[in-house]
């Protein structure tokens, strides 16, 4: 007896002595111990918790960057650190935050551990390459961290040249091939997904069925295989210039920077829609099941991944409204930019309209889930303004689009990870966390996230540049009052790795479904067994199923103790 | 899927293609030699790009491979011709606004 | 959606004690077309990768066709032909190694491997040869060497629009050299088990996926050899 209409044996949850008699069912993880069980693992779930551990340690060095940045900003006069210093602090926050933390984490903790359990298969297409994977990454964030102890790279985490390739005195080389690298984790784990989603659905999930989770990490993939490479063979032409003297973008040999920028954000702007699509799947299915009911519109929000994944590619040049590309192609850019916009949008209204009489609770999942559309809202739109050619002039390179990228980026994509986080741990460890103190970390993020960042879109309209140490004392105030919303946001950032540890030794056994949720993960226990399902369930209908009856006499709405 | 053809004609195809693909380069190296003005990068491009598909349909066996294989391959040739197209677009109009740098 | 594969009927009977049947996999089939897609997805990553120098060639050439086509001038052609042919027939013997698989003929596997490793050596004598020779005419950009073409065509701005060609030369024929070798590589481990007799008419995925990636890095130089080498060649 389960959700999704699975007609073999009765659910795994029968078969043994279930969690509350005190027996530890065999799962993944007391599969096997040691170091070596975990370091040559080939279990996608495994392998997960391994990335969750990475991502996170690179969170933290990425936010004390920040830390550090928001210090300097305190005072108008640069006084903390020299200038030098400054452009350090900025751009390691910069390649650690967006290579090292937000493209790696959602696809590479949640759709590692979901994407094989939500379309009923045993382990990704490729096991060991997902290993590999992990690997690599680390390998890579050795090199940056080895530029870390040198000092750091001043080029901005955007590696303009000639500064990058000529002036910069900094290792630029071991950055860049760092982020080289971590390229390459990336791309196995797209391609990894993009093979298991086509060739191992369980007998009966059709595209049709699938959740929109994995409709969303599916368009990542293909992002992040069509792109990646684009930055990659860039950063190689930029260490050729650089160690070599192949003076590719030398503007003293005929060559062009600025060509530089067209390659570069090729693959840049499409790397913000790897960032956004997996939270946004996230979101689907945390508004589905705290709504209980499916999501409005399921094939447009399917179709709308694919459209932001696509368009994602044709609008680069916004970026470089001002850099001295054609006038022409600019507006071709500023319209294909508003029209990227309207997938977006329109998952937005899909997921209010999901909410609308809905059964809505207000579990931690939940609270990220609304912080996250209300704050992707304002950072989208704000994105459309930017993609005005005549605001774009004005605020290009000002705290205005810092501002906006970070409304998406941490507004949108981490909270999406939280939610995410919060949703399945459950599912993940077995074990609840407390419930209030993960409410509290919810409210330090929304109010310390709003209090930074809000501030620096008026900054950013009246005039402050952004990458500046100092700044005119008029702007003092809205500075302040950004750094004191950091201090908030690091204490909510920091409450999770607390209560999180705490849980999986001290909390509440979590039962396998927790939440009453829909899904394939939901119908096997919690934590799964290794081999995910100890039969390979039959699909006969579709995702979030909750407004059936015989659904909804079988599951219960999620206690209100629960998270 | 290759259980499904006669062996011979296998060969076949395969010595086939490795004819047509030398022949393909003996007739770019000698259209190259010829002074054709803007045709000579179209004929030079046709030319490379008919040796592409026959290794791409027969080499490397899409034309027995899933659809999916077939649009993979598709897609990424088609993302190549959408960097190199907007990417020149942009320098193409640049020449009515500024110069191209160096000209 | 495009295909239905994915969510469908059981697997063959005769699969499930394949030694070579990864305990994921439901059949050798399902196991096959994901290598083989897997494998087509990262030569889409390849496409990108090299994608990203042709188009740094065509804004250059488009900026400076004089020049590209008098710096194209001092490639052989000859060479660069003869490399074309050889990678042509090490593409046949590549995908005759997969024939042989289909056949069952264990020793015909390596024979082909270990032919199309001779011919991949080859092209890449041939491309040392050139190597050298540029280096004699001082036509190598940075490296720390003194660029100096001795051409009229190629003095002042124009030389200097030369190195872009130049510069272009090396890293894209490098880079496919780089490729070559890693896929000489790759065939000679690939020869090895074959001698042991890893692959047969029942599986022989190792070998499918190795010759996309063959076949691929052949296509690019299909591709670089008229942009690079055919420029200058009609009279100037």
């Amino acid at each position: 007896m389960n959700d999704t209409g699975m007609t073999t044996t009765p659910a795994d949850t029968t078969v043994l002595p279930g969690p509350e008699t005190g027996y530890e069912r065999p799962n993944y993880l007391n599969a096997a111990y040691g170091l070596r069980s975990w370091l040559l693992t080939r279990d996608h779930k495994r392998i997960a918790i391994l990335y969750l551990i990475s991502v996170t340690v690179f969170f933290a060095i990425g936010g004390l960057f920040a830390l550090l940045i928001r210090l300097e900003l305190l005072t108008p006069e640069g006084d903390m650190v020299q200038p030098d210093t400054y452009n350090r602090l900025f751009t390691m926050h910069g390649i650690v935050m967006v290579f090292f933390f937000l493209i790696p984490a959602i696809p590479a903790v949640l759709g590692n551990f979901l994407v094989p359990l939500m379309i009923g298969a045993k382990d990704l297409a490729f096991p060991k390459l997902n290993l590999a994977s992990w690997y690599v990454y680390n390998v890579a964030g050795l090199f940056t961290l080895w530029s870390i102890a040198h000092g750091g790279v001043d080029t901005g985490w955007t590696f303009y040249t000639p500064f990058s390739t000529h002036y910069s005195n900094t290792y630029v080389i071991s950055a860049a091939l760092g982020i080289f690298i971590s390229g390459f984790s990336s791309i196995f784990t797209g391609l990894n997904f993009i093979v298991t989603i086509h060739r191992m659905r369980a007998p009966g999930m059709t595209w049709f069925r699938l959740p929109l989770f994995i409709w969303s990490h599916y368009a990542t993939s293909l992002i992040i295989v069509l792109g990646t490479p684009v930055v990659a063979v860039t950063i190689l032409m930029v260490a050729a210039e650089r160690v070599l003297h192949l003076g590719i973008f030398d503007p003293a040999l005929g060559g062009d920077p600025v060509l530089f920028q067209h390659l570069f954000w090729f693959y840049s702007h499409p790397a913000v829609y790897i960032m956004i699509l997996p939270a946004m799947g996230v979101v689907s299915e945390l508004v589905a099941a705290f709504s209980r009911k499916p999501v409005f519109g399921y094939k447009v929000v399917a179709f709308a991944s694919i459209g932001i994944a696509v368009l994602g590619f044709l609008v680069w040049g916004h970026h470089m409204f001002v850099a001295g590309e054609s006038v022409y192609i600019a507006t071709v850019f500023s319209v294909l930019s508003m029209l990227v916009a309207i997938p977006s949008a329109v998952k937005v209204f899909n997921w209010t309209a999901t909410l609308y009489e809905g059964s809505v609770s207000y579990q931690t999942p939940m609270l990220y889930a609304l912080g996250f559309i209300g704050l992707f809202t304002l950072g989208g739109l704000t994105g459309v303004m930017v993609a005005t050619l005549g605001i774009d002039a004005h605020v290009h390179d000002t705290y205005f689009i810092v501002a906006h990228f970070h409304y998406i980026m941490v507004g949108g994509t981490i909270m999406g990870y939280m939610g995410g986080l919060h949703y399945w741990w459950p599912k993940i460890t077995g074990k609840l966390y407390p419930a209030f103190l993960s409410r509290l970390a919810a409210l330090l993020i929304f109010v310390g996230f709003n209090l930074t960042f809000f501030p620096q879109f008026i900054l950013g309209y009246l005039g402050m540049p952004r990458r500046y140490w100092s700044y005119p004392p008029e702007f003092q105030v809205l500075n302040v009052l950004s750094t004191a919303g950091a201090s908030i946001l690091g204490v909510g950032y920091i409450l999770p790795l607390f209560y999180f540890i705490w849980s999986m030794r001290y909390g509440k056994k979590s039962g396998d479904n927790p939440w009453g949720a829909v899904g394939l993960e939901w119908d096997t226990p919690s934590p799964p067994p290794t081999e995910n399902f100890h039969t390979i369930p039959v699909v006969t209908h579709g995702p979030y199923e909750y407004n059936t009856k015989e659904v909804h006499d079988r599951t219960s709405p999620p206690e209100a103790r629960v998270g | 899927m290759a259980h499904h053809h006669d062996p011979k004609r296998t060969l076949l195809i395969y010595f086939a293609v490795f004819g047509a693909l030398l022949i393909g380069t003996l007739l770019t190296v000698l259209a190259a030699k010829v002074d054709l003005g803007m045709m000579n990068d179209v004929v030079a491009l046709g030319i490379a790009a008919t040796k592409a598909m026959l290794v791409i349909l027969f080499f490397m066996h899409v034309r027995d491979s899933t659809r999916m294989v077939a649009l993979t391959a598709m897609g990424g040739f088609l993302w190549l011709a959408i960097l190199i197209g907007i990417t020149l677009l942009n320098y193409v109009t640049l020449e009515t606004v500024l110069q191209v740098p160096g000209k | 959606m495009i295909d239905t594969h994915g969510s469908g009927a059981p697997a063959a009977h005769d699969d499930h004690h394949h030694p070579r049947l990864q305990h994921h996999f439901d059949s050798l089939e399902q196991q096959k077309e994901s290598s083989t897609l897997g494998m087509w997805l990262f030569l889409v990553t390849e496409i990108m990768f090299f994608g990203g120098l042709f188009t740094v060639y065509v804004i250059y050439r488009y900026a400076y066709p004089k020049v590209f086509a008098a710096s194209s001038h001092h490639l052989d052609v000859l060479w660069g032909g003869i490399n074309t042919a050889v990678l042509i027939c090490s593409s046949l013997t590549m995908a005759l190694s997969i024939y042989a698989a289909q056949i069952n003929k264990r020793k015909l596997i390596v024979v082909f491997l270990i032919a199309t490793i001779l011919l991949g050596a080859t092209f890449l004598g041939i491309k040392t040869v050139e190597y050298m020779d540029k280096i004699k005419h001082h036509l190598v950009p940075g490296f720390g060497l003194h660029f100096a073409p001795d051409d009229p065509h190629l003095q002042g701005a124009n030389g200097q629009h030369a190195q872009l060609f130049f510069s272009l030369y090396f890293i894209m024929t490098g880079l496919h050299a780089l490729h070559m070798i890693i896929g000489i590589g790759v065939l000679s481990v690939l020869a090895v088990l074959a001698w042991k007799g890893r692959y047969d008419s029942s599986y022989y995925n190792p070998l499918e996926c190795t010759g996309l990636y063959w076949h691929f890095v052949d296509i690019v130089w299909i591709f670089l050899f008229p942009l690079l080498y055919l420029l200058g060649a009609h009279a100037r």
